[in-house]
């Protein structure tokens, strides 16, 4: 049996895996088979994480966090959770391929998912004009006009990152005012190809094959209109994704995991949670990172104080 | 970086539509981290399959006429040409098991 496995592999779970591996843990690090490295796989520059005055590309931390970890003996497989019982002392995670993992001690770092619109024809369109990665799909769009949905930072990273290859790039916001940060939000309004159409929320998504424009509503006027575009990228926030813990770990009103105070602990004894799964309001890479190393040393001192007092842990089995 | 071998706007006429067997193609480019993360996936089911199916790898950069042509708008995306027509659309990175059940026709 494993002392610790951790789930996910974004700056939370890596940081997780450092410090573990650090005590040495020797932990299991399940990093996803498709989206491992967490969201920053699909950024380009970022700036605000500490040590890297030029910036540093997001793959790029991501592979040094993972190195990082791998340096001090943390193990990584690329594949998915298909289903946990985290109950009892022995905590048991099944892999997509079918195998079964033992552990001790889990922490959970699955991080968030892209929020969709909830509109007729987003399905139907994805990856046809209506996608949620403008670093993945944007060359897709030179010369082209294109709209980013939402207000945040990521909203404004998108945005400025299109025009590099399309003509016009509109961002849509339900309000008037961006919940973006100063910089990006100076960025974006500075730039002659973007034009910001706020108080307005997307209703229809039109095109047949692809994606030819939207229908808007003004959420004052409640006047209808319609823009052309051939690509709509939606940056509307995420959602934790909690699906696999679902029924055992309790969640708070938004739908975080819900930890004990400023600690990592989860209702269940031996699962920690760590990053955006439990952070609703600030979700950076650096505060993932911070609630990571939280997670690692909240799940050492518990196996220490199982090994030094075996039978008070047991009877909850 | 990937076994699968390299089709380009040049060779796909004799590489994919005139291809006798199955054959799936993985749009991709250097710059898209979801392709580099599906790339070993593609493998793996072309090897476990390689009766079966065929899959080949055209670099959308490199090879823009084609990737228009089919209407490729996000990648990695993987088309399925069977007699040089599509039979199948795959948009998005996704796990083994998802993508062997979304192929499932093609790998039995």
């Amino acid at each position: 049996m494993r002392e610790l496995v951790i789930i996910g592999s974004g700056p939370a779970g890596y940081t997780a895996a450092i410090y573990a591996a650090r005590a040495n843990l020797h932990p299991l690090v399940i990093a996803s088979s498709v989206e491992f490295g967490g969201d920053l796989m699909n950024t380009t520059d970022v700036d605000n994480f500490p040590g890297f005055p030029e910036g540093i590309m997001g793959p790029e931390l991501m592979t040094h966090m993972q190195k990082q970890a791998e340096r001090f003996g943390a193990e990584v497989v690329y594949d998915d959770v298909a289903s946990v019982e985290l109950e009892g002392p022995t905590k048991r995670l099944t892999l997509g391929n079918g195998e079964v993992v033992e552990a001790k001690t889990v922490i959970v770092a699955s991080g968030s998912a892209y929020r969709k619109l909830g509109i007729p024809d987003e399905d139907r369109l994805s990856g046809y004009g209506v996608s949620w990665c403008a670093t993945c799909d944007g060359a897709f769009y030179r010369q082209k006009t294109v709209a980013v949905v939402g207000g945040g930072d990521s909203a404004m990273e998108e945005a400025t990152f299109l025009t590099r290859f399309a003509d016009k790039v509109y961002v849509i916001h339900r309000s008037d005012k961006l919940r973006a940060s100063a910089a990006m939000q100076d960025r974006a309004e500075n730039d002659p190809k973007i034009e910001f159409v706020f108080n307005a929320t997307v209703e229809h998504i039109y095109g047949d094959d692809l994606v030819q424009g939207v229908g808007l509503v003004d959420t004052v006027t409640k006047e209808e209109k319609t823009l052309d575009v051939s690509g709509l990228f939606i940056a509307i926030g995420s959602d934790p994704r909690t699906h696999v813990i679902h029924g055992q770990l309790t969640l708070t009103d938004q739908g975080t995991i819900e930890v004990r105070g400023r600690t990592s602990h989860t209702n269940l004894e031996g699962v920690f949670a760590a990053g955006d799964v439990i952070d609703p309001s600030y979700r950076q890479a650096v505060t993932a990172a911070g609630s990571g190393c939280v997670a690692a040393l909240d799940a050492q001192h518990y196996l220490e104080a199982v090994a030094a007092t075996p039978e008070l842990h047991t009877q909850t089995a | 970086m990937s076994a699968a071998r390299d089709v380009t706007d040049a060779s796909f006429a004799t590489d994919v539509l005139a291809s006798e067997k199955t054959i799936m193609v993985d749009f991709w480019a250097e710059w898209c981290g979801p392709c580099r993360a599906v790339s070993p996936i593609l493998d793996q089911i072309a090897t476990e399959h390689a009766d079966k199916l065929d899959v080949v790898k055209l670099n959308v950069d490199d090879n823009p006429e084609t990737a228009m042509k089919y209407q490729v708008t996000s990648i990695p995306t993987m088309k399925v040409f069977r007699g040089g027509e599509v039979v199948k659309t795959v948009i998005g990175a996704k796990p083994k098991p998802a993508l062997e059940s979304e192929l499932a026709e093609f790998l039995a």
